[in-house]
């Protein structure tokens, strides 16, 4: 099936929705939000949930009535899990995304063969705005798997029309083979992901400038600082371009950076926007940093209303030079809950707790320090020992490399475990601090 | 066990400031410390210390919250003389009996070195075998 792709000449790659001013953005949403809520009838959840409030598709006749929906939480998704969500019969979906599910039950997203072919017109349109044309060889070093960053890539990158590898993610030896072999000029990875490439070509003797062809990265999926992407940009000698996407609204392609690296589009055709206070939930004005709240407006198998991200970022802009009205989100500043993320990975301290709690060794406080090192994230675990088991160094260390698997095991990262004497660290009045983020992209 | 030295192991953190909480709670309670040492890791480290009552103070650096383990440690007598230690760890190492740690001192005239094993039955058994003389508590009444 031979799809249309506008000329490559066009900055577009849907002229029509892109170039929507502000007023055809918002009778477009009215129309489809209507159409959403209608729909949403369908999900037994979000039934339930109109009943019990009174809440009717008809009283929805303006964009501000939005406010009179409730939010739904991830809580919902898991509450609902594996399939209570969905808004239309199984035999209509065709591909099933989930979170991994360390935190207690996993999360479940189910799209339809529609929802699917969105999804990858949204993911090209953010490639096509950044350069990208069907002549690119786009590679993948992105997870596969239910990680939605892995096909939600892959489908856009061949919607473009492009050459598309998908490298998935580790062996930077093989990457770097198929980057010089196959003439790879866009790369997507999560940003300290690239920062590893990097000293692996370099000491191959490789310079990303001379010897490759690259020339977009496409980064996200873990918070980074400007100072950070302007620091891949000058290694690699290209533009990265920051990536913004969450199972929940489909994956990457909720949101991009266009090629004035000032704000991520977050298409409006596809979603309407809300930064709320995440204590009071009332909007803030632009400009103020609040919690993202997303409604998708297209989406068939599984749509959601007023979604509650915990991301917390600020509205930058409603126009932008390069002629799209979509509004300019900042880049990701922190999370109103307690949810890490290092080098990609979603972590909760919960997770870390649950590990901690098998050893019979350690006493019950903890302490998780997330530091930047070389642009690398890293996490220290600080336990306190419960009883002197031993005077044998080695049986001490012993227990380190247990816990340190352990965690490893749970959070797939490999944490630097600080066994400590009991009543070291810091008893805090009320709730603990569990975690300390000395990143500098929180700086 | 018979004829073993109770020796006190304090986890401490290996940070400033550490130690001198742990040598107050000796001096309050007028406890003397007879020898001790520290090995450290990056993160932590033990300390090792022989004194005067070591159950009473392992009950005051409890009662504290301090991390502390009566430890069974060998202290093995020796002439204050060149080439006694050597003769001594080799009689313990032709059995094959590793040594974990080790630190000596000087008491009332004799070299005394402390010792853990990884297998103290058969330590003791070459230590009454070439009659070596083993301390006790006893020996430490100040």
């Amino acid at each position: 099936m031979k799809k249309i792709l506008p000329d490559d000449n066009s900055p577009f790659f849907d002229e029509k929705m892109e170039t929507m001013t502000r007023a055809e953005i918002e009778a477009l949403q009215l129309e489809r939000l209507q159409a959403t809520v209608q729909h949403c009838m369908n999900s037994p959840f979000y039934r339930s949930r109109f009943e019990e409030i009174g809440l009717k598709p008809e009283d929805i006749k303006s964009l501000d009535d939005i406010r009179r929906i409730p939010f739904t939480t991830k809580q919902d998704l898991r509450d609902t899990y594996p399939f209570g969500m969905a808004s239309v019969p199984l035999r209509e979906c065709t591909r099933l995304h989930s979170s991994s599910g360390t935190t207690g039950t996993p999360t479940v997203i189910l799209h339809t063969q529609k929802d699917l072919e969105e999804w990858a017109a949204q993911v090209a349109r953010n490639l096509w705005m950044v350069g990208l044309r069907p002549d690119d060889v786009f590679q993948n070093s992105s997870g596969y798997g239910m990680f939605t960053g892995g096909l939600g890539f892959q489908y856009g990158a061949e919607r473009l029309g492009m050459l598309t590898i998908p490298a998935a993610a580790g062996n930077s030896l093989r990457q770097i083979k198929f980057i010089t072999d196959f003439g790879t000029t866009a790369l997507h990875a999560v940003p300290s992901y690239v920062t590893r490439l990097y000293e692996v070509m370099q000491s191959a003797g490789i310079d990303p400038r001379r010897d490759t062809k690259l020339k977009v990265l496409a980064i996200g999926a873990e918070p980074h600082s400007e100072e950070q992407r302007r620091r891949i940009e000058d290694m690699m000698g290209v533009k990265a371009y920051n990536s913004f996407g969450m199972s929940e609204m489909c994956g990457p392609g909720v949101g991009f950076e266009c090629q004035e690296q000032n704000g991520l589009h977050f298409w409006e055709d596809y979603y309407i926007v809300e930064i709320v206070d995440p204590e009071t939930l009332e909007p803030v004005p632009d400009g103020e940093v609040g919690e993202l709240v997303l409604t998708s407006l297209c989406r068939e198998a599984m749509p959601l209303l007023r979604y509650r991200t915990r991301d917390l970022t600020r509205v930058l802009g409603r126009t932008c030079p390069c002629g799209r009205n979509h509004v300019r989100i900042d880049r990701m500043r922190g999370r109103s809950d307690d949810m890490m993320v290092l080098r990609g990975v979603n972590i909760f301290p919960i997770q870390i707790e649950k590990i901690l709690m098998t050893f019979p060794e350690l006493a019950s406080n903890y302490l998780i320090t997330l530091t930047t090192d070389e642009d690398n994230d890293n996490m220290t675990v600080e336990v306190e020992l419960e009883e002197l088991f031993t005077d044998d160094f080695r049986r001490l260390q012993g227990l380190t490399n247990r816990i340190q698997r352990a965690l490893k095991d749970e959070i797939l990262l490999t944490p630097h475990v600080k066994l400590l004497p009991k009543g070291t660290l810091p008893v805090s009045e009320g709730k603990a601090v569990r975690v300390v983020d000395k990143r500098t992209v929180y700086q | 066990m018979e004829n073993t030295l109770k020796q006190l192991s304090i986890f401490i953190e290996n940070k400033s400031g550490t130690l001198i909480k742990v040598l107050e709670l000796f001096s309050k309670a007028k406890i003397q410390i007879i020898a001790s040492t520290i090995a450290d890791t990056q993160d932590y480290g033990i300390f090792r210390v022989l004194c005067s009552s070591p159950c009473e103070a392992y009950t005051i650096l409890k009662e504290h919250g301090i991390n502390v383990q009566l430890t069974d440690v060998l202290a093995i007598a020796i002439e204050d003389e060149p080439g006694h230690a050597a003769l001594a760890i080799s009689a313990l190492s032709e059995t094959g009996v590793n040594i974990l740690y080790m630190y000596s001192f000087l008491w009332q005239g004799r070299g005394v070195l402390v010792m853990r094993t990884d297998e103290s039955d058969k330590a003791m058994e070459v230590i009454e075998e070439k009659e070596m003389v083993l301390l006790g508590e006893d020996d430490f009444k100040i």
